[in-house]
This record gives C-alpha cells, sequence and structure tokens, in this order.
C-alpha cells in the first residue's frame, strides 16, 4: 500500500458484503487495511487484507505498522454463527481489545456497528424506539447477551476516553444482494415460516443504503448513538408475499410450541432465540441519525423484496 | 393457480356427443359449482384476504371518503404502529353497518374536532368491550368535511392474542404506552382516550353513567404537545353489555383485567356522541395538584355531555 496523505482506516469483518461496500465507497479518500477473523478476502492490489483473531497478540502489530486515524468496525458474529463463547469471545472481548488498542495508539474515530436486535421483541414495546430507551434483548435470551454487552462495552469507552471518537449504529433488518443473516435467508428461501396469527411490523434497509450511511456517519464524525432505518415499514407476512415466499403456518400458542418445533426441526432461518421477533415488533426510529447526517435511504421497499422475488424465477 | 395444479383435465364428450372437459380432483369429478367455488378460493389466495375483502365490501363511494384521509403512511400503506390503509377500508365496510343499523348512532359536534394538528379525544370509558372508542373512531374516520383516523390505545394483553392484536393495529388501535401516545401526537395525529381505563369498561351496571378516577397521564401529554382536548360524552355503550358482577379470581387466574357475568350478548343499544368544544392548556403548570385540577375541568365538560346525550335519549334501544 502506497503511503499518502490520505487517513488510514481500519475496516474489520472485511469477509461481508457489507464491509466489501463501505471499502468501495471509501477506497479513494482513504488508505484501507481490511480484516476479518473468519477469512483472508481479496480485495485489490491497494487494499492490505489480513485474517486476524482479535484477541491475538498479532493484532496490535496492525496499529503499529498502519497508525490508524478511524476504525470502522463492522466484523461481528450474529447469533446464528458459531457458539456462544466463541461470539462472546469474537464480539465481546476481540471488540474490548480492539476499542483499547485504538486508544493505545491514538486513533480519533472508531464506527461500531451494533443492531436492532439489542432493544428486544416485547410484547409492550412501543413503536418507533429512540436511542435512549433501555436495551432487553439479553431478558430474552443468552443468545443476544453479547449484541447488548457491545453496546455496553462501546458506552463505556465512550466516557472513559472523550478522545476517540465512537459512534453506534443500530440498523434495522439489512438486506439485498451477498446479505447472509436470518432475515436475509427468509426472504430469499421459497418456503418461510410464520408464526400463525402473528405478523410484527418490520424495517428493512438495503445494503447499498447501509453502506452509504456507515460512510457519512464515518465521515461526519459526529460521536453518539443512532438508530439506523427508513422512514418505512411493512408486516413481516407481506414481506414475504412482496418476495414470493410462499408461508408455512407454525402454531403460535402455547409460546413453547414453536420454540420446540424450531428446535426439533433444526430451523436455521427462524432459531429459537429470534421467535420473538417474528412475534412482536421492534420498530426503531432512523429520525436522529436522519437529520444528524442528512440520510435519506435510496432503495424503496418494493424494490429490495423485488431482488428476492426476481431470485426466485430465475 | 393453487387449486388449478391439482385439477386433471378430463377430455370427453356429452349425450349430445358435443367434446366437454371434465374436471377431477382425486377421484372425486367436480361440477362447475364445484369449480366456480374452487375459483374462488383460487382467487383468495393469489389476491390475499385483504385485498379480497377490499374488493368484496368496499364501495367506490367509501373509497373515495377514506381517500379523503390526509394521514402519512409508508410506500407500502402501512405506519410504524402497523395501520394498514386497505385493512382500514375494509373495517369501515364491515363497521358501516354495525354503526348505522345496529347501534344507530348519532355524532353531534364532530365538527369540534380540529381538521388536523395534534388532538386528545377524551371520553368516558364503558361497556366491557372497546365498542365506544370504535364508535368513535368510525364517527371521526367518515366525517363528511376533513375526515381523520384517530387513534385507540388499548390494553396491553392485547398484542399477546394471535390474529386480534395485528387485526386491531391494522384498523388504528395501538398499544396504550405514554411514548406511542406522544409519538403519535409529535406526528400530528388524533388519539382517543379513555382516562378511567379499566376502571371504566369493566365497571358493572349499577354504576352506568358513574364516572371513575381519571388518570393525569393524557393531560401532561396535552400540555407538553400543545394538544387541544375534545371532551365527547358516551351515551348508550353502558347497555350493550350490562354486568352484574365481576368475578375477580378468575380474572386473576386468567391475566385479564376483569370476566363480567352478563349474557353473551350484544345489545343493540341506541349510541349518542356528544363531541364538546376544544379545551385548551398552556404548557405553565408543573405542580401535579394543578394538573388534578385540570384533569376535573374535563371531567367534568365529559359529565355535562354524558347528561346531555341521557336528556336526549328518548328509549334505550
Amino acid at each position: 500500500m502506497k503511503r499518502t496523505n490520505k487517513p488510514t482506516i481500519l475496516i474489520t469483518g472485511s469477509a461481508g458484503a457489507l464491509a466489501q461496500q463501505v471499502i468501495n465507497r471509501m477506497s479513494d479518500s482513504c488508505n484501507i487495511v481490511a480484516v476479518d477473523f473468519r477469512e483472508q478476502v481479496y480485495l485489490g492490489d491497494d487494499i492490505p487484507s489480513y485474517r486476524i483473531d482479535f484477541n491475538k497478540r498479532v493484532f496490535e502489530d496492525l496499529f503499529r505498522k498502519y497508525n490508524f486515524d478511524g476504525v470502522i468496525h463492522l466484523g461481528r458474529l450474529i447469533a446464528s454463527q458459531e457458539t456462544r463463547m466463541r461470539r462472546y469471545n469474537a464480539n465481546v472481548l476481540g471488540t474490548q481489545k480492539l476499542f483499547e488498542l485504538s486508544h493505545k495508539y491514538g486513533v480519533k474515530q472508531v464506527t461500531v456497528m451494533s443492531t436492532f436486535h439489542v432493544y428486544g421483541a416485547i410484547a409492550y414495546n412501543p413503536a418507533l424506539i429512540d436511542e435512549d430507551a433501555p436495551l432487553k434483548a439479553a431478558e430474552l435470551t443468552m443468545d443476544l447477551v453479547d449484541s447488548v454487552e457491545l453496546e455496553n462495552l462501546a458506552n463505556i469507552y465512550l466516557w472513559k476516553y472523550p478522545d476517540i471518537h465512537i459512534t453506534v449504529l443500530r440498523p434495522c433488518n439489512i438486506v439485498g444482494p451477498g446479505v447472509r443473516n436470518t432475515i436475509s435467508l427468509l426472504l430469499s428461501s421459497k418456503y418461510a415460516p410464520v408464526l400463525a396469527g402473528f405478523s410484527p411490523m418490520m424495517q428493512f434497509i438495503h445494503i447499498d443504503d447501509m453502506a452509504d450511511a456507515i460512510v457519512v456517519a464515518h465521515k461526519k464524525n459526529i460521536p453518539g448513538i443512532y438508530n439506523v432505518a427508513p422512514d418505512d415499514w411493512v408486516s413481516y407476512q407481506e414481506a414475504l408475499q412482496l418476495s414470493g415466499c410462499t408461508r408455512v403456518q407454525i402454531p403460535s400458542i402455547p409460546p413453547s410450541l414453536p420454540r420446540f418445533i424450531s428446535r426439533i426441526m433444526g430451523l436455521k432461518s427462524f432459531p429459537v432465540y429470534l421467535l420473538n421477533y417474528f412475534k412482536y415488533p421492534v420498530v426503531i426510529d432512523g429520525k436522529l441519525f436522519r437529520n444528524t447526517f442528512s440520510f435519506k435511504a435510496k432503495k424503496p421497499l418494493k424494490e429490495v423484496f423485488r431482488y428476492y422475488a426476481d431470485g426466485k424465477r430465475d | 393457480m393453487l387449486v388449478v395444479n391439482f385439477l386433471a383435465i378430463d377430455p370427453g364428450k356429452s349425450i349430445s356427443g358435443k367434446p366437454i372437459t371434465r374436471y377431477t380432483l382425486g377421484r372425486f369429478r367436480l361440477s362447475p359449482l364445484h369449480l366456480f367455488y374452487l375459483r374462488k378460493i383460487e382467487d383468495v389466495y393469489a389476491m390475499g384476504i385483504r385485498s379480497f375483502l377490499k374488493n368484496a365490501l368496499v364501495s367506490k363511494e367509501l373509497d373515495s371518503q377514506l381517500n379523503k384521509i390526509n394521514k402519512p403512511v409508508g410506500s407500502l400503506g402501512y405506519d410504524p404502529w402497523g395501520y394498514n390503509v386497505d385493512a382500514n377500508k375494509v373495517a369501515m365496510a364491515i363497521f358501516d353497518y354495525i354503526y348505522h343499523k345496529y347501534f344507530r348512532v348519532e355524532a353531534r359536534g364532530i365538527d369540534n374536532v380540529p381538521a388536523e394538528g395534534p388532538v386528545l379525544i377524551v371520553a368516558n370509558h364503558s361497556g366491557q368491550l372497546p365498542i365506544d372508542g370504535t364508535l368513535i373512531g368510525y364517527a371521526l374516520t367518515s366525517r363528511e368535511k376533513n375526515p381523520r383516523v384517530p387513534r385507540a390505545m388499548i390494553e396491553r394483553f392485547f398484542p399477546t392474542v394471535p390474529i386480534l392484536g395485528n387485526m386491531l393495529n391494522q384498523v388504528g388501535a395501538v398499544l396504550g404506552d405514554p411514548v406511542n401516545c406522544a409519538k403519535i401526537l409529535s406526528n400530528n395525529e388524533a388519539v382517543v382516550v379513555f382516562p378511567e381505563g379499566i376502571r371504566g369498561s369493566g365497571k358493572l351496571y349499577k354504576d352506568r353513567y358513574q364516572l371513575k378516577r381519571f388518570g393525569n397521564g393524557f393531560m401532561h401529554l396535552a400540555m407538553k404537545y400543545n394538544a387541544p382536548i375534545i371532551p365527547v360524552g358516551v351515551v348508550g355503550c353502558e347497555e350493550t353489555i350490562p354486568a352484574i358482577a365481576n368475578i375477580k379470581p378468575l380474572a386473576k387466574m386468567l391475566g385479564v383485567p376483569y370476566v363480567p357475568i352478563a349474557l353473551p350478548v350484544v345489545f343493540p343499544a341506541k349510541v349518542i356522541l356528544n363531541f364538546g368544544e376544544p379545551i385548551y392548556f398552556d404548557d405553565n403548570v408543573i405542580d401535579e395538584d394543578h394538573i388534578t385540577e385540570r384533569v376535573e375541568v374535563v371531567k367534568s365538560a365529559i359529565s355535562k355531555l354524558i347528561d346531555k346525550g341521557l336528556s336526549e335519549r328518548k328509549r334505550l334501544f
């Protein structure tokens, strides 16, 4: 990598489609260093790419070598990946290491990707949840504890090291080409399970828009916690219909029955710990982010779902 | 598509010798009437139940009346609380009969509700089921000039009930939560509030038209969002499901607010809705005692409107 006057940015999670979109958008204006703990990916001759576990000492060598100006932390194991212990090590302890090294080597800015799951899906959720609402996901299941802990860490470092500008983004469901999260798997599948009698309101953001949101948040550098969601909503079952999925009704009462069915059938795209998210709405208010960063999602919902519907016809 | 895929086509000849096509489903031969109903099921499947009901029930006049409503929704017709434009049209078509023929509702002073901006419609609660809220909602949504969709706050156990929870949300009901109410008012919408809560809806027939204690929450919200309060006196809903007792232990066991002893029928009582003049409150009071005094002003206005309705009512049914 040729050293220029451009800022040097570390982007984690480079094996993911979202990180690669962010790299594409920032590679002209920044020197990018890409890292992933799952696999090493080739991103071009100008972009050094590494496969490193954040908890290993060799990770610190990167900070010594490149003198980063900023970090965009997208590398997070989602709840359907690996064991709970591995996720905790990667997401919580790995992120703690990242913050410590950022402080030690004078990184000015860290942008962290979280998820709307941290609010928890409970029957008494109001709609348009603000950023200061309590994070109830850990009450629901141990499988989401690492997501909440990651946020707690970011909050601790926000006040512990005010010299590092930390921005936490809590996006709604990210969908689109290359996305491999639970909701994207459901929308891609021909048959998708639903809980009979429940169709919670959901929000979706296209991967292109999310990449734009991350880039604008990093460039404008206004620290804080922000929900990221477009000003549009749809019910889960209608989203499936628009994506050309055939809905498979799973009995919803008593609550133990769908849990039993999910566990017995090993439904990866409808895991036990996310069942409540297909029952009760978690609608976040993205107004603060939209106003602070003058952000507007470009891809309408119909186009998002058309991508999945077209994929089934091919 | 779904049904036709299962049909086997059997070309043959009729008695007169003309070629005909016979349809079979498994080993059953289908008559034209069977085919008609199967194709209807197929239509419902293809269009979705909501679209099918909308086409079947919503007249052009009602559709154009409801299209006049200036309510912000997303690109697919939903708002963040689950309200859906088409579902509301279907509900209005169904309630048209219940409102006009069953309860023969008379709504007076409906134009006191402002055409736009945040507003709290505060009424007395009665009748075990939320019929009063539904009728107020219908009255305002079907208003000739400047119709609006008021949002009714519902009990917290509704979202846990399959089908019903989603259905209520789709026609405009919202989980009764102060955050929801605040967000709706800041969205310049109208909210129907029953400050008596379950104390009002669960009261017995012997206590009819006696206002129970009002909560203060609605006054705080009205002051914060500079929303006028429209008092409404509802007369008639007390007689729809008259209850003589409440089985409290059973209610506690079932986790519901009350289990009334009443006939399992909703009586067609005549309902009168009297909408009062808007009451405005400034945001200068900080003392809770003063808030309670202001709440009493609203309560007294509602009480007068109830008395007016009772004097206007000529018969119960």
